[in-house]
């Protein structure tokens, strides 16, 4: 889907008093409709809910413990990058 | 240094804790969970055909908005497994290719036709029960991304079973031909829904290296029993009988026996010549194809806003 | 003097309505554009069905024969449903469905917020609650008009004949129905004439906004009100009524 809607990483604070937690992912084309997606995929039909949705790309992270030379240590994506891997066609089934 | 980033994994697993996105794995690990994670989401999408099939005409607006409510769900758990996978690397969009092409596969289960009413309640009752005894195990499966779908969409499950169950038990006490009709459904739900957790094993020859790497925490025999012990005594609280001529409690085992599974069909099934194989993809690829125009639509929308007033990378709502 | 056979009357023209259009709404799921939007159009089905089924048990109530939300929907013919004809098009192309929900939203929330301040406590609380739901409906429609508008030169064309095909329905909305102008003079219902102004006013700038045109058509003859339909209605409700009526009397 990076191809045409790209990735939105959302972070919701179910109730006054909590802080805002990673929910997931929505795709979409732009922020507006990311945080309509991010409302009907993760808190659905609830009211009062916060919402934040925030570009994947602009995320930066680090997890030390989190072990993959791939991963430089600062200012690097949340996730893998999907251009540098292709596809596994040959995999086991369930 | 891969010895030491293979060790590192080995010990994650070894003490059950979580593999996360920025973790080493090996490469056959990441594979094997793209395809797992990719074919549940997809048979969560292709799942809402055959029950969406029923929405315009279900007979009363209490089922027919619960029903809407299941379908929707499943469009959403799809949407959690395809995010869950993305963290390995992978573009919905291509798996959705992959789904279109056939390379990827979806549960065989929904390439049954939902014929009756009733086939919507033994839709709840039998194949999500199956689903949700392989999805309670799958919450602690090693990958965290997927474990935490795994949790979310659990809790959502529970609630779909129960009202397929209230269906055919509503039916089972109904009219003669409400009666026949609870009947039937069962009938020729049954032995999919068994087929569903796999065959024996013994014939899955990856199912070890599943196991080890805690993907899979079960055998698909383990959690067949499972089910089978689980719904037995609901179907016969409904006062409907199972297609099983074989079926009857082992005292010595301490579950139930059941009859000999044919195989032969879950293969021709699985390699396509089920009865709603080629509908379930037609349907699936128009509905991809004749969005084509929205979904550009709405990128060359945002381009040309973005170029207007900057890059527009979060938006709130408090 | 206000009978309740008349609240019954006015409620069973808002919950045919929602029922309608949730009737309608239910067909995009899983044909959705994308899956993010199966999920966004089966929250609206959900909102209008909901509103519904309170419209139809308060004006089976209030009728006082013992009829329920099902009997109504189920057991009343093509001639005595009194929903507005836009809710009963089929609409085939997303741009035609987002078009009809632009205006059938926009008037349910012209409608709502007005009948919030409703005398009668049912009613009103019904639209306290349909005001929050119907504006992000229109919301929905909204955003996807300024994007089918201000997007490719196929969507601008396709959203652009949607509006089209869709605008002689809207001036139906807006027609003083003598059921509806009895009940509004006693504090109860809406006058639907009187929300053509802020509706108008809201679509024109989303239309503008989208770089699309107000479509210049002429309003079609309408009738819903009084049971008069277009051919569609009877198709929708033979496929959404056909298996009640098969076994009358049975529980489900």
């Amino acid at each position: 889907m990076s191809r045409d809607w790209p990735l939105w990483e959302v972070f919701v604070r179910s109730r006054r008093g909590l802080s805002h937690i990673h929910a997931g992912s929505v795709h979409a084309p732009d922020a507006q409709m990311a945080l309509r997606n991010a409302r009907d995929l993760y808190t659905r039909r609830q009211e009062g809910v916060s919402i934040w949705v925030v570009s994947s790309s602009a995320i930066t992270a680090s997890s030390p413990d989190e072990k993959d030379p791939f991963f430089a240590p600062a200012a690097d994506k949340a996730y893998r990058h999907p251009t540098f891997y292709d596809i596994p066609s040959e995999v086991q089934t369930l | 240094m891969e010895s030491d980033l293979a060790a590192g994994f080995e010990r994650l697993l070894n003490t059950d804790q979580r593999i996360e996105p920025r973790d080493w794995m090996p490469e056959a690990y990441r594979a094997t969970l793209i395809r797992q994670i990719a074919q549940h989401a997809h048979s969560e999408i292709i799942g809402m055909q055959p029950e969406g099939n029923w929405i315009s005409r279900a007979p009363s607006l209490r089922r027919k908005a619960t029903l809407i409510a299941k379908v929707q769900d499943e469009a959403g758990h799809g949407l959690y497994l395809y995010g869950a996978c993305e963290t390995l690397g992978v573009d919905r969009a291509d798996l959705l290719d992959l789904l279109h092409s056939g390379q990827q596969k979806y549960s065989s289960i929904f390439n049954y036709p939902t014929l009756s009413w009733a086939d919507i309640g033994a839709v709840g009752w039998l194949v999500d029960g199956a689903a949700i005894t392989n999805q309670v195990a799958l919450c602690r499966c090693s990958y965290g991304p997927y474990a935490r779908a795994m949790v979310r969409i659990c809790k959502e499950e529970s609630f779909h079973q129960r009202q397929g169950f209230d269906i055919l038990n509503t039916l089972a006490h109904g009219t003669p031909a409400q009666q026949a009709m609870a009947q039937d459904a069962v009938d020729r739900w049954w032995w999919p829904s068994l087929m569903m957790f796999g065959p024996p094993d013994d014939a899955s020859p990856h199912s070890a290296q599943s196991m080890a790497w805690r993907i899979k925490r079960h055998s698909n025999d383990e959690l067949r029993q499972k089910f089978v012990d689980i719904t037995v005594p609901q179907a016969a609280a409904a006062g409907l009988s199972l297609p099983d001529p074989e079926l009857r409690w082992n005292e010595q085992r301490g579950h139930y026996d059941i009859g000999p599974i044919d195989w032969a069909e879950f293969w021709r099934v699985v390699k396509g010549d089920g009865p709603c194989n080629r509908q379930r993809m037609e349907r699936r690829v128009q509905a991809h194809e004749e969005g084509r125009w929205v979904r550009e639509a709405a990128v060359a929308h945002a381009a040309k806003h973005s170029k207007r007033s900057g890059a527009d990378q979060a938006g709130t709502a408090a | 003097m206000i009978t309740q056979p008349a609240l019954a009357g006015y409620a069973l023209q808002l919950g045919d309505d929602a029922l309608v259009m949730a009737q309608r709404l239910g067909e995009w799921v899983s044909r959705a554009p994308e899956l993010e939007e199966d999920v966004a159009l089966a929250n609206i089905a959900l909102d209008l069905l909901g509103q519904a089924r309170a419209l139809l048990a308060y004006a089976g109530e209030m009728e006082g024969h013992g009829r329920t939300e099902d009997d109504l929907a189920y057991f009343r013919d093509e001639r005595e449903f009194t929903n507005l004809q836009i809710a009963e098009l089929a609409c085939g192309d997303f741009g035609e469905a987002i078009a009809r929900q632009l205006a059938f939203s926009g008037y349910q929330f012209e409608l709502y917020q007005r009948l919030q301040d409703s005398r009668d406590e049912t009613l009103a609380a019904v639209a306290a609650k349909a005001v929050k739901e119907v504006a992000y409906h229109r919301d929905h429609a909204t955003q996807w008009t300024l994007r089918l508008g201000d997007g490719t030169e196929e969507s601008h064309r396709r959203m652009q004949a949607g509006l089209t095909r869709v605008w002689p329905y809207t001036d139906e909305m807006f027609r003083t129905d003598p059921l509806g102008q009895a009940l509004a003079a006693d504090g109860r219902a809406v006058d639907a004439a009187e929300l053509r102004p802020a509706w108008a006013e809201y679509v024109t700038a989303v239309l503008r906004e989208a770089t699309l045109t107000w479509p210049e058509t002429a309003a079609a003859p309408g009738g819903g009100r009084q049971g008069l339909h277009t051919e569609q209605l009877g198709h929708l409700l033979a496929e959404m009524q056909y298996l009640a009526r098969c076994h009358p009397g049975a529980r489900w």
